[in-house]
């Protein structure tokens, strides 16, 4: 059975500090909520018909399950010479607990102000939790909960992501 | 206007009409790419095999969270508004999987400031097997002047527990 390594003190510390503060790549505008109702054929007309969203929503909103959307960050950019991750925190937790395999487990998303075409989405991470050792049927690791807080250009609250991932090591490697 | 589902109209038991989907590759990587998702276990067979231990690509959490918004909000109409998903995965949904879409009213609400919750225990299932669970709440409106979408701050609360 493969040992981990113990939680490192500049990993325990960490735990409840805001991390990676970044704004998304580009304002959040309606291609890509078009192609996200069209992967799961949602014909809401609040994202389609814009007399409903004039009524509804005084104009075009997003899905609020879109709400990670608009931090991830390009593939690729100029000047960036490896490819960029979004929740950086979870795989810097995997790297530091040298721990190379990871799913999340479970996940909460609660929403909050309407994301609205425009918008300019600021993100935040905060490493909430690392649990003592557990062997799953994945292998042995740790969980751990990242919260990623999503705010607009006004300050307002969009929504909160609570992650819940199991980082393993595979009992065969 | 299209149909609008009010709270008055919702009781503990009702059953959300079942969507079932035939996944294909194109769903996941569709999927996935929507979501701005590059990693490679939801587009590269070979790298899902041998680096995720799976049997090919699977379906990405963002993107089966807009099945669940598409579910629930069918059912309610466009004055339905997402509070809260609580995701639990318990396996992959891969190409060549029947994916049906279920969900039960478990609580209903109207808060203090007048805006009428449902949640609902709703299941991704694959043949017998419940591949996600999730837990949603989800504002409707309380009448056919309410809008739950108008609501900010203070008079949003989803966070709740019952």
């Amino acid at each position: 059975m493969n040992e981990l390594i113990d939680i490192p003190s500049s990993v325990a510390n960490r735990i409840g500090r805001v991390q990676y503060e970044q704004e998304g790549g580009f304002p959040v505008e309606r291609g890509y909520i078009w192609t996200t109702c069209a992967s799961v054929e949602n014909g809401n007309p609040l994202f389609w018909d814009d007399e409903t969203s004039s009524q509804l929503t005084n104009g075009p909103v997003a899905p609020p399950s879109m709400l990670s959307v608009w931090f991830r960050p390009h593939h690729w950019s100029p000047g960036l010479t490896e490819p960029a991750v979004p929740l950086q925190t979870h795989f810097d937790l995997k790297d530091e607990l040298d721990l190379p395999e990871a799913v999340i487990s479970s996940n909460t998303n609660t929403f909050h102000e309407p994301v609205q075409i425009g918008d300019r989405v600021r993100s935040r991470q905060i490493l909430r939790s690392i649990s003592e050792p557990k062997t799953t049927k994945l292998g042995r690791g740790r969980f751990w909960v990242i919260d990623v807080e999503y705010l607009n250009q006004n300050d307002n609250l969009l929504g909160v992501e609570s992650y819940t991932a199991f980082g393993y090591r595979r009992e065969d490697a | 206007m299209t149909h609008r589902l009010l709270h008055g109209d919702i009781s503990v038991g009702d059953m959300v009409p079942a969507l079932g989907v035939d996944v294909t590759a194109t769903t996941v990587v569709l999927g996935a790419l929507a979501s701005r998702d590059w990693r490679r276990m939801h587009h590269d067979k070979d790298f899902a095999v041998e680096r995720n231990g799976t049997s090919d690509i699977f379906l990405n959490t963002p993107n089966q969270a807009a099945w669940f918004e598409r579910h629930v909000t069918d059912w309610t109409g466009p004055t339905g508004r997402l509070g809260r998903m609580t995701f639990r995965m318990n396996t992959s949904v891969f190409p060549g999987d029947h994916m049906v879409f279920g969900a039960t009213v478990t609580h209903t609400e109207i808060d203090a400031t007048g805006c009428g919750w449902v949640d609902l225990d709703a299941t991704l299932m694959v043949g017998d097997v419940a591949a996600t669970t999730c837990a949603i709440r989800v504002a409707v409106p309380i009448d056919n002047d309410d809008n739950p979408w108008t609501r900010r701050h203070d008079d949003w609360c989803p966070d709740f527990e019952n």
